[in-house]
């Protein structure tokens, strides 16, 4: 039978994209700041990244197989959330610490939810930060061989300056793979060029960002200070990477500009007035939760359909 | 069956107030940060509940139906009055540790709850005995909560010091409150496993009424004796006072 003759209902177009087909470009977006992180601190980067991957695969599998469910590691988003979550640790964390993130990022957050599409929080974000409460102390022991001071941002708040163009470089201390801007950018660039994902959160998220420090910041418009927090701590890798995960993010175009700014919102308030220096994780993981929400409040207007007028005369 | 020890079973697995009716969560997921907590927490409020089922049980003739709810709060506020002076002279350390949750055993809807929907209708001694089982189900549940929370968390038993803290880095999500959720929420998936399988062994279990409505009171009147409609409404009623 000719193809032409092919009767189906819709969709008519198909591409021949499939799940692990744009998680092997996530991987390769990802490679420049592996690589990176990789060079700047050594091979335990290497391993830990190894490592996650490896547990965030093997819980996958375990739960399909005592769950009997269809095993879903075929489609590579357990390798991308081990990856995510390397490179969202210090290269100083004990391995077993990390061995425990990528089970809870998989097991916890992503499969009990129902495996991938129903998970509530992106879950490599999820499992830093349960890390992150767990193991406070090595959370935030950045000092390594070659870095022993404070990351930039810690640095910046305690009032110090910093060098702006090491940041941009990736020459700090900090997570495996937030320190080099460039490196990730790189990774960004190819992923909107593949068109695996749009400027929407990424550019609403680093616009409010900037707008919320310009004002609240305390340091005005201080351009080294603004490009400074910029470039330092997990925002570009949760801007690119993070924050546009498919599943967690809304899916109408509004929605995602409304997204975006929650997360440069929150990401504002917790530097600028939070405990910790950092806040690019709580941020994201709580605009995740907002999601249905944002989702609700924003869904377009079908082509064709009147928008219902509300009765008016009350009741 | 013996039909007082039927009401312990109710209590501990059928019911189980914490793993099965989710009731009282409050006191549950604050406290038990260790297994000493939840267990004084368990007993305290187990004391109360049975004294409180006992009394008002033996005084179901005499309460008018319209004011029972007052009624009731009359009784379990002095009865956890009585606890928490007992308690401040006996157990000090362990008040401090509980803390404001002492005093809101009065609200706490395990007792107005059994008050309402078993022991205002049933005799003293099943009331009692329901009382027991109800307590000793809270009791279980929360020291089992506390009791993971504070190996995982700080790697002690009971205040004992069992995993050495020489190669043991405490998680302590656990002591904080993510960790009563998530304990919380592995061991209610753990009851449900276990409530499945004996069903399919044949032994029935009633599903309990009151959780899907997200009513306190009204939670097992289903199970707990066969009562007729009004009363059920009745016991809605009451929820609205809680």
């Amino acid at each position: 039978m000719s193809d032409l003759y092919h009767v189906s209902s819709s969709p008519h177009v198909r591409t021949q994209d499939t799940t692990g087909r744009m998680m092997i470009y996530v991987i390769l977006a990802l490679l420049p700041a592996s690589g990176f992180g990789i060079y700047n601190f050594g091979v335990r980067a290497l391993v830990l990244m190894l490592v996650t991957i490896a547990s965030c695969v093997a819980s996958e599998w375990i739960f399909n197989k005592i769950v009997h469910k269809k095993q879903t590691i075929n489609d590579l988003s357990a390798v991308v959330t081990g990856l995510l979550l390397a490179l969202n640790l210090p290269v100083t964390l004990p391995i077993w610490q990390a061995v425990l993130g990528g089970a809870f990022a998989i097991i916890i957050v992503k499969c009990i939810f129902g495996g991938l599409g129903q998970n509530f929080m992106n879950p490599a974000l999820g499992a830093r930060c349960f890390l992150l409460i767990a193991f406070a102390a090595n959370m935030t022991n950045f000092a390594t061989d070659a870095y022993s001071g404070p990351t930039p941002l810690a640095a910046m708040r305690g009032g110090e300056t910093v060098n702006s163009m090491n940041m941009l470089l990736g020459f700090t201390s900090g997570t495996i793979g937030e320190t080099s801007v460039i490196a990730i950018l790189v990774g960004a660039i190819f992923m909107i060029l593949m068109g695996i994902i749009d400027l929407r959160i990424p550019a609403s998220y680093i616009l409010s960002f900037v707008i919320f420090i310009l004002l609240f910041g305390g340091h005005g418009a201080d351009w080294d200070y603004v490009t400074a927090q910029l470039c330092g701590g997990g925002l570009m890798l949760g801007a690119f990477f993070m924050a546009t995960d498919y599943v967690t993010s809304p899916i109408t175009p509004v929605g995602q500009i409304v997204f975006g700014i929650c997360c440069g919102v929150l990401t504002g308030i917790f530097r600028c007035f939070g405990a910790n220096a950092e806040g690019v994780s709580f941020a994201i993981i709580l605009s995740n939760l907002l999601t249905p929400m944002i989702e609700k409040y924003t869904v377009p207007r079908a082509f064709g359909v009147v928008k219902e007028k509300v009765k008016e005369g009350g009741k | 069956m013996n039909s007082n020890l039927e009401r312990i079973y109710n209590g501990i697995i059928k019911e189980n107030p914490v793993l099965v009716l989710m009731l009282g969560m409050c006191p549950t997921l604050a406290v038990t940060s260790s297994a000493m907590n939840g267990l004084g927490m368990g007993l305290s409020t187990t004391i109360v509940l049975v004294f409180a089922n006992l009394l008002v049980s033996a005084f179901r003739k005499v309460i008018p139906d319209g004011v029972r709810m007052p009624a009731y709060i009359v009784i379990v506020a002095s009865l956890v009055t009585i606890v928490e002076f007992l308690m401040k002279a006996y157990t000090p350390s362990l008040t401090d540790s509980l803390g404001v949750y002492i005093p809101l055993i009065v609200v706490n809807c395990i007792i107005l709850g059994r008050a309402e929907s078993y022991a205002s209708k049933s005799p003293v001694v099943p009331s009692i005995f329901d009382g027991v089982g109800m307590g000793l189900g809270f009791t279980i549940g929360l020291t089992m909560i506390g009791l993971i929370r504070e190996i995982l968390g700080a790697g002690q038993i009971f205040g004992v010091q069992v995993l050495s803290l020489e190669w043991f880095t405490p998680i302590t999500i656990f002591v904080m409150a993510p960790g009563a959720f998530l304990v919380m929420a592995f061991l209610v998936a753990g009851m449900n496993v276990v409530r499945e399988k004996m069903e399919k062994k044949g032994t029935p279990l009633a599903e309990p009424a009151g959780c899907v409505t997200g009513g306190c009171g009204g939670c097992s009147h289903e199970c707990s004796c066969g009562e007729e409609e009004s009363s059920v409404k009745k016991n809605e009623e009451g929820d609205s006072n809680l």
